[in-house]
């Protein structure tokens, strides 16, 4: 039996009127990457807050890391790492500032810090950048460097929000080679794309469509089931009776 | 609290690294001080004096005497004939005009009475009235000089004395109007600005999601400026008794206390500003208008407050820096204690908790 880290049940959130993510429901396992697909204004992000405890739901239910999104936002957010679409470090601090900073806010203790830094610089390549300002190194490394922060404090999840919107495929592929090592490190992966590439290579993924979970599989089951050749033809499939149009 | 200083050391960090912003925080003091200090002085220097003297007697020489060594006049050129006065004027150099008419002091030692004519140039209509005051009070200085010699019976003179600024210096004036002014730019624009960069930029998100907590975050942002405004505050002090001469009677622990209760206050209308935009361009564009512009009209160091119309007067109830320059002039000048000051000490404070109120109610809304 896998263990459940992310269970919603009915999740519902309400904007006036205006229901953005409507009754979904799923589990996402330990370990696993977890793909997150949907047009821009399917919900994706007004899903993905709630679960990070930046939005309160309108009903419904879930869980994240064990702790409940109404009542245990704090020690969620203690078992969580998030990266957003926005690159989001801080540009006029140097990479060990920032490195220093993120460590620091999450708790970490000094020793720990030093620790953790040495090793990521290692995995990062980075000895000598380590004084450099983060606003002065190419975008590729800097999606990488966000990505090794986000995840510095051994998070049980880590969410990316659009992790590798606007890079080259070099360094995109570069990127999930590091996904996958935190993925074989045990932290299960939240992840939204655009990429259909990228789909394919999360283990499970769900597709949105006007607020709701419409499908949910693996890729390769997701594609025998709309009897699709790759991944942008069931996203096509699913995408095209969508009334809300992108924004 | 190891999390609290390593995001205040942060905030440091973002502070020293925008050089340009760093210049302009501790330029700007030092530029206004000196600026109003020296260029912009409401006090007329070496105004251009000429004197029409058909007397030629021991009286007229006696004021021209002391006219000339005054240093807010100096005289320009000794006229033959009063028909080249208007001539003087028209060059527009010449500002004020005296006329000793024949037999002056002939008529003050026969008849202890005699009339001298000064004319002035009321196009600016200030500067002519503050001139013929000066050269009033020389007369009148002459005329006590001469009594005392020859005793009248039954003469009233008004005895003037301008108490706390004996001297009219528009430091006394205008000194802590620079330090309301520059410590609501810093607190207002400043704190304001750097809570939206971050929404701008993506890192709010980031924080938010940490377990630090979120009111922190907002307290951390205001720490830096607090403290920069402290140091700018004591530049403006420093600059103001050592290069200006300004007075201080007062006590400057108090000084501090008042000044740091109206930074918390200028701090909150920051982090409302914040709290209400998302965009550092509206940020920057409501401190600017909605905050410095009223300043500057409603403080009362550049405007009579008492002179405005009565709804402009109830505005200017509502400008946190009015209350400010009062307690400050009030305890620099006039060295008064907080016996004196606690009703405008009361409003400062209340207006601080409820800007601290609304902006914590619209941050937590934001977090909904």
């Amino acid at each position: 039996m896998k263990e459940v880290v992310i269970n919603t049940n009915r999740l519902t959130k309400k904007f006036g009127s205006f229901t953005a993510v409507s009754n979904i429901s799923f589990d996402v396992y330990a370990g696993e990457i977890f793909g997150f697909l949907g047009a821009n204004g399917a919900g994706k992000t007004t899903a993905m807050r709630m679960l990070c405890g930046l939005s309160i739901p309108s009903s419904g239910t879930a869980s994240v890391a064990g702790f409940d999104v109404y009542k245990e936002t704090e020690k969620i957010k203690r078992n969580i790492g998030y990266m957003s679409q926005k690159f989001s470090l801080y540009e006029d601090l140097t990479v060990l500032e920032n490195i220093r900073f993120f460590a620091g806010i999450y708790g970490l203790r000094n020793t720990a810090i030093k620790q953790k830094t040495d090793q990521l610089v290692q995995q990062l390549g980075m000895q000598k950048e380590l004084n450099t300002l983060v606003g002065a190194l190419p975008p590729g490394w800097k999606q990488k460097l966000a990505f090794s922060v986000a995840i510095l404090h051994d998070p049980k999840i880590v969410f990316l929000d659009e992790p590798t919107g606007g890079v080259d495929p070099v360094t995109r592929r570069q990127f999930w080679d590091l996904i996958y090592a935190a993925s074989a490190a045990s932290i299960t992966i939240f992840v939204t794309t655009h990429y259909m590439d990228e789909a394919e290579y999360c283990d499970r993924i769900s597709m949105m469509v006007d607020g709701e979970v419409k499908a949910l599989d693996s890729p390769s089951q997701l594609k025998k089931q709309y009897k699709a050749a790759s991944m942008d033809d069931v996203f096509f499939e699913l995408a095209r009776g969508a009334k809300r149009s992108a924004d | 609290m190891k999390q609290f200083i390593t995001f205040i050391r942060k905030e440091f960090y973002h502070v020293f690294r925008d050089q340009k912003t760093l210049l302009l925080l501790f330029g700007l003091p030092i530029a206004q001080i000196v600026l109003f200090g020296f260029a912009l002085s409401n006090e007329i220097k070496n105004a251009n004096l000429v004197v029409c003297d058909y007397a030629r007697d021991d009286a007229s020489q006696c004021i021209i005497q002391k006219l000339s060594v005054n240093q807010n006049m100096q005289i320009e050129k000794v006229l033959l004939s009063h028909t080249q006065i208007e001539a003087a004027f028209k060059t527009g150099k010449v500002k004020i005009a005296i006329v000793f008419p024949a037999g002056f002091n002939a008529s003050l030692q026969h008849f202890h009475t005699a009339t001298l004519q000064v004319i002035a140039d009321a196009s600016d209509p200030n500067t002519a009235t503050t001139l013929t005051n000066y050269i009033s009070n020389i007369v009148k200085e002459y005329q006590q000089e001469i009594t005392r010699l020859t005793p009248m019976p039954l003469q009233v003179t008004t005895q003037v004395r301008m108490l706390y600024n004996p001297e009219l210096k528009g430091a006394t004036n205008f000194v802590p109007g620079v330090m309301a002014l520059v410590l609501l730019l810093v607190c207002v624009l400043m704190t304001s600005a750097s809570i939206v960069r971050e929404k701008e930029k993506g890192t709010m998100e980031l924080l938010l999601v940490s377990p630090f907590n979120p009111f922190l975050v907002i307290v951390s942002k205001a720490v830096p400026y607090f403290a920069l405004s402290l140091v700018n505050l004591t530049v403006i002090l420093l600059l103001s008794v050592f290069l200006l001469d300004m007075p201080f009677h007062g006590s400057l622990l108090l000084f501090y206390a008042e000044s740091s209760l109206f930074i918390i206050t200028a701090l909150s209308l920051g982090l409302l500003i914040s709290n209400s935009t998302s965009s550092l361009q509206s940020a920057m564009l409501i401190s600017l208008m909605g905050m410095l512009v009223p300043a500057m009209l409603f403080t009362g160091f550049m405007f009579p407050i008492e002179n405005m119309p009565m709804p402009l007067q109830w505005i200017s109830q509502l400008i946190p820096s009015k209350w400010y320059y009062t307690i400050a002039k009030a305890i620099m000048i006039k060295g008064l204690g907080i016996a004196a000051i606690w009703k405008e000490t009361l409003v400062l404070l209340g207006m601080t908790t409820g800007l601290l109120l609304v902006s914590l109610k619209k941050f937590n809304i934001r977090l909904q």
